[in-house]
């Protein structure tokens, strides 16, 4: 029904915290079954624009569209909120610490939201928990708490949580950030796992080496704006921009 | 000391003992309810109902709960409030002791962290849903102990409503002190008794915040 070209479609999104401007006019086009990384210093808003996505930080000014429907569109309260909870199941999103419930098992965490918004009865829930957690490797701790996981295996099992609502677009927040080093692939390969079968992504990530194995797009975002945009070998091997490059000098540096 | 005496009186103490049990549970769950109320304006998305809910807050918490008690029982019928007593004894420290629960319930609501109601919201997840099924059920084991203190304070100030009257255990002891001229036997024996009382509900909170803890 619409245009493969903006499957994902953020046009001029800019966002203010008072006098602070931390997206300056951004616009992105993603397309279906797209991935595309974003990378930046700490603090160039990375994070502010991928939340803008779900609306989890509404935008100032500008316009968020997914596959042909406004993300963050006026509608009075009530109206919003309905619509914006169907658009969120439609998009899955990973954080960096997880946000695991903890009072859940794997299991509960995964069931809970298409038990709840999509009417399935515990059986199906529980059958759905279960193939989604074998997917990512952790069937077997099925009946585990949030608290008896390692941070790899809770990170799995998020992504878990967010793929059991079937969702069109997957948003990663630093997925990997916070685990310890060698947790880091076994999280990076569900992610690898996902991109083969095409899901839509969109990644902000420190890691370059997995950034340019995956992606089919790189953004270099600092202070709000997308400072320069490419295919991965063009980004990483031949930038344009001094900032760019100095960005990459120092992170390509500390990745070997 | 007349223990004689003690052993004589002591069943009316008792009696008056069961007041003070019916009057505190009474007080307990208006409290609650007031406190779930409360909680329920503080975090409401209009500015107007949140400032109601911060003034009660203030108003019942930054005055004397026997001012509270005066107002509702002697002031009252001068504006069309007829209570007796015991009513105006439960109704008084109920809206009182609602006060504390609400700061008691809400400290627990904000202290989850809130990548819980992120997550929640990201799912899709309604702000009531995100509520009910992910905040309230971590916050609920973080209340057990301080509304165990909430609970502990209200008992003491049942107290207070000796003052208006209520012939409840504080009330008993004075009454008993006018005909036996004996303070310290009769208000050893209240004291005794609140103590007991006190000490089985400390008993019941520690067992409730073990058992949500474990589960
Ligand atoms: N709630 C907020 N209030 C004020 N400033 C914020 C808030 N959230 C983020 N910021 C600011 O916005 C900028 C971008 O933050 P963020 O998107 O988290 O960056 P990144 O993810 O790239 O590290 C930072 O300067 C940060 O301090
Ligand atoms: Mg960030």
């Amino acid at each position: 029904m619409t245009d493969k070209q903006d499957f994902v479609d953020i046009r001029h999104a800019q966002k203010s915290y008072g006098n602070l401007e931390v997206l300056k006019d951004i616009s992105l086009k993603v397309k279906r079954g797209q991935i595309v990384a974003i990378i930046g210093p700490s603090g160039s808003g990375k994070s502010t624009l991928l939340r803008a996505i779900n609306d989890l930080d509404p935008l100032t000014k500008g316009e968020i569209w997914l596959d042909g429907v406004q993300v963050n569109k006026k509608l009075p309260h009530r109206q919003y909120e309905k619509h914006i909870n169907e658009m969120r199941q439609q998009i899955g999103m990973v954080f960096q610490h997880f946000n695991l419930f903890p009072h859940m098992t794997a299991r509960d965490n995964v069931a809970m939201a298409p038990k709840m918004l999509k009417g399935l009865s515990k059986e199906e829930a529980d059958k759905l928990a279960e193939e989604q957690l074998d997917k990512v490797g952790m069937l077997e701790r099925i009946d585990y708490y949030p608290s008896q996981l390692s941070g790899g295996q809770k990170q799995r099992v998020a992504i878990a949580r967010a793929l059991a609502m079937h969702p069109k677009l997957m948003l990663f927040d630093e997925a990997t950030s916070a685990l310890d080093p060698e947790l880091v692939d076994e999280v990076n390969q569900v992610m690898k796992k996902l991109a083969e079968e095409d899901m839509t992504m969109i990644i902000v990530t420190h890691e370059m080496d997995f950034a340019a194995s995956v992606c089919d797009r790189v953004l270099f975002m600092d202070q709000g704006v997308v400072v320069e945009e490419g295919p991965p070998e063009v980004l990483f091997k031949n930038p344009t921009k001094a900032r760019t490059r100095e960005f990459l000098g120092k992170h390509l540096g500390a990745n070997k | 000391m007349d223990i004689d005496l003690m052993l004589k009186v002591y069943p009316f103490f008792l009696e008056a003992a069961g007041l003070t049990i019916l009057l505190s549970i009474l007080t307990a769950i208006l409290g609650l309810f007031c406190g779930i109320l409360g909680v329920a304006a503080r975090l409401s998305r209009f500015a107007f109902i949140r400032f109601l809910g911060a003034a009660y807050v203030s108003v019942f918490r930054g005055t004397p709960a026997l001012i509270q008690l005066f107002i509702l029982y002697f002031g009252g019928p001068q504006i069309g409030i007829q209570l007796d007593a015991f009513e105006a004894g439960v109704i008084g420290l109920g809206i009182n002791a609602g006060a504390y629960m609400t700061e008691t319930i809400r400290g627990a609501i904000i202290s989850i962290d809130k990548g819980q109601r992120e997550a929640a919201r990201t799912l899709g997840l309604s702000s009531w849903q995100a509520m009910y099924k992910i905040i309230l059920p971590q916050a609920a084991r973080l209340m057990v102990r301080p509304l165990g203190v909430n609970l502990n304070m209200l008992i003491k100030a049942t107290a207070l409503v000796a003052a208006i009257s209520v012939i409840e255990l504080t009330y008993t002891a004075q009454r008993y002190i006018g005909s036996t001229y004996k303070p310290f036997e009769m208000f050893l024996l209240a004291g005794v008794l609140y103590m007991i009382i006190i000490y089985v509900v400390g008993r019941g909170v520690a067992w409730l915040d073990r058992k949500v803890q474990i589960t």
